[in-house]
């Protein structure tokens, strides 16, 4: 599904990423671990192209998205749950879902509908702000806003940073749920727990490439890569 | 009292001119965050192309629908020639181009229609005055606030109620997301950017019977725009509307009840703000 090879990208001058080579199997659901500023956010923007990839491929079921435009690599059915959420603050929550249901045709797996059943919180939020919204709200909602791009590929960047342990179990849920609907997902975590019970696999980076890569039942148990990569 | 009428009717007037002016350049710099300095010079070319249109169809009404199509035009050439190129450039170097395209303006503009003040006649639907509120007021100038008022509710049914509003909006507040979602920002940015030089424009040509057409009008009224989009908070409808009511109507009745103040009012309020609300009234951006 997603296939990234010999990946160098950073900000401006500064490298973060040289060489990463990492493939997320469609069905399957991918965490990408590591320290702090070991580069899994960037590597998730330049895979959305919101950071240039100075060299290496990206590919999503076998097509080169690398130097397209990020509305174009999003189009080619790619959902991004942003770290920071960025719900749309002058659009209300029923607002913020119609723009991503805007090029979804009529027949789609996920309607405005349907995302409103699978997140009951935020049927009565519709006609709320996107500034009215608690830190889980926002969460669901950005993860609701992704699904209504109808996405083949699900990238979720730290969906549990910040949140309440309810709030998180919820999360987790409902990544469960859509993990058994059998959606694709590339998910970036500090929560290693949360990470390794949901993921299939695991793809730690460290010092900008892969450091290791493996199941998450292997990750589990070998307290030596914990240690050196996670500081677990 | 018919005093009063009469100045607030002014300032109204003059409320709308800037408010067509300034919201096409909020917009864009919220959008984009572009500064186009050469917004005013556009506005001039739409009087021009007013006073063009209006000889060649002999009618008033061929240099209202004329010139926000010209300028529009224009600002086609402008974006695809220029400003598509300097998006990445920073502020610094898109003041100093479109700072620089004012005087390449004023210039081409001094060419075609020379020096001298131009003018248009009323069009005949709207001559003479008109009785309101007990004064007889000027029915041309009561055409420019009925027109910004329906420019106001227009684009303001644009943005809060259709899609492409929406699609503005989070633009506005983000561009990077808006994109991850699937929005071509960049072509969003363009559409805004034409429909806020037909906006100057249409400012010109409606300007052009009340003002006298020449090279620099763009000039004068570029300052108090400017104000407007900083007072008001950039990007934001609400800012530009309620920034070109205080803007107007301080300017007018500065001018009739202090005059020896009130080239300073504007800037005292702009000040004002500055210290008090940096970000402006009503900022896009909360």
């Amino acid at each position: 599904m997603l296939d990234i090879e010999d990946l160098h990208t950073g900000y401006g001058e500064t490298r973060v990423i040289f060489g990463l080579t990492l493939k997320a199997a469609a069905g399957r659901v991918l965490a990408i671990l590591g320290r702090n500023g070991a580069g899994k956010t960037t590597t998730m923007k330049a895979v959305m192209g919101l950071l240039p990839a100075s060299q290496g491929k990206i590919r999503i079921d076998g097509q080169d998205i690398a130097g397209r435009r990020t509305f174009d690599i999003a189009r080619s059915g790619i959902g991004y749950v942003p770290e920071t959420r960025d719900i749309f603050p002058s659009l209300t929550v029923r607002e913020n879902l119609e723009l991503a249901a805007r090029l979804a045709p009529r027949n789609s797996a996920w309607t405005l509908d349907r995302v409103i059943t699978f997140f009951p919180n935020l049927a009565n939020r519709l006609s709320n702000g996107g500034n009215e919204l608690s830190g889980g709200e926002q969460q669901m909602l950005a993860i609701a806003r992704a699904l209504l791009t109808n996405p083949k590929l699900l990238l979720l960047d730290e969906p549990t940073e910040g949140l309440a342990p309810i709030i998180v179990r919820q999360i987790h849920e409902k990544l469960a749920e859509l993990k058994r609907e059998g959606m694709t997902m590339v998910l970036v975590e500090q929560n290693f727990g949360f990470a390794t019970a949901l993921a299939d696999d695991v793809h730690i980076i460290g010092r900008g490439r892969t450091a290791w890569q493996g199941t998450s039942q292997e990750i589990r148990t070998r307290t030596d890569v914990q240690r050196q990569w996670l500081g677990v | 009292m018919t005093f009063w009428i009469v100045q607030a009717l002014n300032g109204l007037q003059l409320s709308m001119l800037l408010f067509l002016l300034s919201i096409g350049l909020t917009v864009i710099f919220g959008l984009m965050h572009f500064v186009n300095l050469a917004h005013g010079a556009l506005y001039t070319l739409g009087a021009y192309a007013a006073v063009s249109a209006v000889a060649a169809t002999g009618t008033y009404w061929g240099g209202f629908v004329f010139a926000p199509l010209a300028v529009a035009m224009a600002g086609v050439v402008l974006y695809t020639g220029l400003i598509r190129r300097m998006r990445k450039a920073g502020p610094m170097s898109q003041v100093l181009v479109t700072f620089g395209l004012i005087f390449v303006f004023l210039d081409l503009m001094r060419i075609t229609w020379g020096d001298l003040a131009l003018s248009i006649a009323e069009p005949t639907l709207f001559t003479g005055r008109s009785e309101l509120l007990g004064v007889a007021y000027p029915t041309y100038r009561l055409f420019i606030i009925g027109l910004g008022l329906a420019v106001m509710l227009g684009l303001w049914v644009l943005l809060s109620r259709t899609q492409i509003g929406a699609m503005i909006r989070a633009g506005v507040d983000n561009d990077q997301m808006a994109a991850c979602l699937g929005i071509n920002v960049e072509r969003l940015f363009f559409i805004v950017f034409c429909i806020g030089c037909a906006l100057a424009g249409l400012a010109g040509a409606v300007a052009a019977p009340v003002l006298s057409v020449t090279p620099d009008m763009g000039t004068q009224i570029l300052i108090p725009t400017l104000i407007v989009v900083v007072i008001g908070g950039l990007g934001s409808l609400k800012g530009a509307i309620a920034g070109s009511l205080m803007v107007g109507f301080i300017q007018t009745f500065g001018a009739v009840l202090a005059p020896q103040l009130a080239s300073v009012s504007i800037y005292a309020l702009l000040a004002a703000v500055l210290i008090f609300r940096p970000a402006g009234l009503f900022p896009a951006k909360a």
